[in-house]
């Protein structure tokens, strides 16, 4: 019952909105410049709207789908952090070893290669899950860490630059970058991406069977009697593999895009406010766009927030925190009713 | 090679004494905000909220201190700033039935976001770094003079005396009080304690607040004792680390203090080995602890069971 009712988000965000302006004016701060600032460092123009709101929101969108999947099926999925650098790593390095091929072919290699990563970090969760009734937020949150340090390991040992001084890969070749989707900005074509698989994952949760089996096992036990055991069991591992190879792609996609090096700590968190960003949007594929945007615009504004009204950049995550309680709180309202 | 390993393999070696001196003090925090973790989830409420606890503990020890300039004032409101944050995750959980992950993800950002927020609003953007009245370590006259162990063991923090006294004392409250007793209980089955006529939401909530009430302490120890100064995100993953050990140590106290300082040790393992001159990526054993947890939870060492009804809200809808 974590899905809020359709006012919940704006429940949320309207009360993360007047929590934040009540705390911003008793810290002294012009809280209409903060939130004017805000705006134009998000929306105020092209370049602010694509290389800033947009870009930053792709790593999110993807593993926000991730989440999203995961939680309908009723899968607590929390390691698309991990999931994330396991997708990082293995779609830099088919990119770097296939220097030599043509775009059309390398980049779909990298992708694919970040996707089949993902899965495989989200193998043995699934494995343990199935087979031993081992409950997976444990189980992902520790392939987290594996993940972040392994990564830090291969950075700094078998895919660090040439000359071996700072904690980063050699640049990825130029044939594996990402094409860029929009004239003169940094929005990669990443994002497209990231919509059209949110479109796709909508379509096939509204519209077909495998959608109907994925929420009919996220709605409990009940459920799994009516499809069947080995076939629940089957929806759930197909479920996890995928939540795993979504949030795999969002690695990919964030070192081809826009790092163009695999550096140590690539992610500032994802994984983990990609289960904000799915909550907020009550789990809907299309939702999740509009609040990976939101998250994005967020993020991209405060800069300008910061520079102009002098409101520290961190305040925007007290924004996302609030406005997730306050779904939660909404979601309760549902469950009582 | 050979020689830096034979020199430094002897007992008192300086390589091995600072390795065992940097793995306690890499584990104390870990082991405290673990055993208050453990009695939140042997009463059914996972907190992954623990973050946002230990870094509003670090963040309120410092403002604590620092008003006053008693470290001692700043631990208590460390341990204030905790439960504070805690509440904004027990309240819902317990008493809404929120999800336990979700709310968790959501304080920790709020944890990591507000004390950002508050850290840079109050002392500029940019950050001068603070100097804080530190706890200072009393070292105990005659085993701090053992070698090795001495300065790694007899000579802490008040903090740190803490974290080791509460593992034989929660071992004692969960396992020979009837409160203890009846914490267990909500956790493996709340449906029959609640029936036996306990409080299910009032002793989770308390043992959620008690988590709390130690991750504060853990933040207030970092900022106090451990760093000397306060910065952002310095909880660094600590509470998710937390989790981790709880898991390790299998829900008993002993065993997490034991898991919680076998964690800080691997931490500490890249000192020894650069000690030792050895090449080897030391985030390989970052990594060890966590694949070791992995195979306790998948009964490859060990057996280890979860309380029942970790994660689940009470009542449940039927």
């Amino acid at each position: 019952m974590i899905r809020a009712r359709w006012w919940g988000p704006f429940f949320g965000i309207g009360l993360a909105l007047v929590v934040t302006s009540v705390a911003l004016a008793l810290g002294g701060y012009d809280v209409g410049e903060a939130f004017a600032a805000l705006w134009r460092g998000a929306f105020g123009s092209e370049q602010a709207i694509a290389s800033f709101t947009l870009k930053r929101s792709v790593p999110l969108l993807l593993t926000g789908l991730a989440v999203a999947l995961a939680f309908r099926a009723g899968i607590w999925n929390i390691g698309a952090e991990g999931q994330l650098y396991a997708g990082a790593v293995a779609g830099f390095t088919v990119g770097l070893i296939g220097g030599g091929l043509p775009s059309f072919v390398l980049i779909p290699l990298v992708l694919l290669a970040s996707l089949l990563a993902g899965a495989a970090w989200a193998a043995l969760p699934t494995i343990m899950k199935l087979k031993g009734g081992t409950n997976e937020v444990i189980t992902t949150l520790l392939l987290n860490f594996v993940a972040i340090n392994l990564t830090a390991w291969l950075v700094q040992g078998a895919l660090q630059e040439p000359r071996g001084v700072y904690n980063e890969s050699a640049p990825l070749p130029e044939s594996a970058h990402l094409p860029i989707l929009w004239g003169e900005t940094d929005l990669h074509v990443g994002f497209a991406l990231a919509v059209v698989l949110a479109v796709g994952l909508w379509v096939v949760f509204r519209f077909t069977r495998a959608g109907f089996l994925v929420r009919a096992i996220g709605e409990g036990p009940a459920a799994a009697r009516i499809t069947g055991q080995v076939r629940s069991n089957r929806v759930t591992a197909g479920v996890f593999l995928a939540s795993g190879a979504l949030a795999g792609l969002a690695g990919a996609v964030q070192v081809a895009g826009v790092d163009l090096k695999l550096y140590e700590s690539l992610s500032p968190g994802w994984g983990y406010t990609a289960i904000a960003v799915a909550l907020l949007a009550r789990l809907n594929p299309l939702g999740v766009v509009l609040t990976a945007v939101f998250f994005g615009a967020l993020q991209a504004g405060a800069a300008g927030m910061q520079r102009a009204a002098g409101v520290p950049f961190a305040w925007v995550n007290v924004i996302e925190a609030i406005a997730v309680l306050g779904v939660l709180i909404a979601a309760r309202e549902k469950a009582a009713a | 090679m050979i020689e830096a390993l034979l020199q430094a393999a002897t007992p008192t070696g300086a390589g091995w004494a600072a390795f065992v001196e940097a793995g306690v003090r890499l584990g104390i925090p870990l082991v405290l905000a673990a055993l208050g973790e453990m009695v939140s989830e042997r009463a059914g409420v996972l907190n992954i909220g623990l973050e946002g606890s230990i870094i509003a503990g670090a963040l309120g020890g410092a403002l604590g201190a620092l008003a006053t300039g008693s470290a001692g004032v700043g631990v208590v409101a460390g341990g204030a700033a905790g439960v504070l944050v805690g509440l904004a995750f027990a309240i819902p959980v317990v008493w809404l039935n929120t999800d336990q992950i979700i709310t968790g993800t959501a304080v920790t950002l709020l944890g990591l976001g507000g004390t950002a927020a508050i850290y840079s609003s109050r002392f500029g953007a940019t950050g001068t770094q603070l100097t804080l009245p530190t706890l200072e370590p009393i070292a105990i006259p005659l085993l701090s003079g053992i070698p090795v162990l001495g300065p790694a063991f007899f000579d802490l923090a008040p903090t740190a005396y803490l974290t080791f006294a509460l593992a034989p004392l929660l071992a004692w409250f969960l396992f020979r009080t009837e409160w203890g007793l009846e914490v267990r209980a909500v956790g493996e089955d709340p449906d029959a304690a609640a029936a036996a006529g306990l409080p299910v939401r009032r002793l989770r909530l308390a043992a959620a607040l008690f988590g709390t009430l130690l991750a504060g302490l853990a933040g207030a120890h970092l900022a106090l004792a451990y760093a000397g100064t306060f910065a952002e995100n310095m909880s660094a993953g600590r509470g998710f680390i937390a989790i981790a050990v709880v898991v390790l140590g299998r829900w008993r106290p002993w065993a997490v203090l034991f898991a919680g300082l076998f964690f800080g040790a691997a931490s500490a393992l890249q000192f020894l080995l650069q000690t030792l001159g050895w090449d080897v990526g030391y985030q390989l054993f970052l990594a060890l602890p966590y694949i070791l947890t992995l195979a306790a939870l998948g009964g490859w060492i060990g057996r280890s069971r979860a309380p029942a009804a970790l994660g689940l809200p009470w009542p449940r809808r039927h």
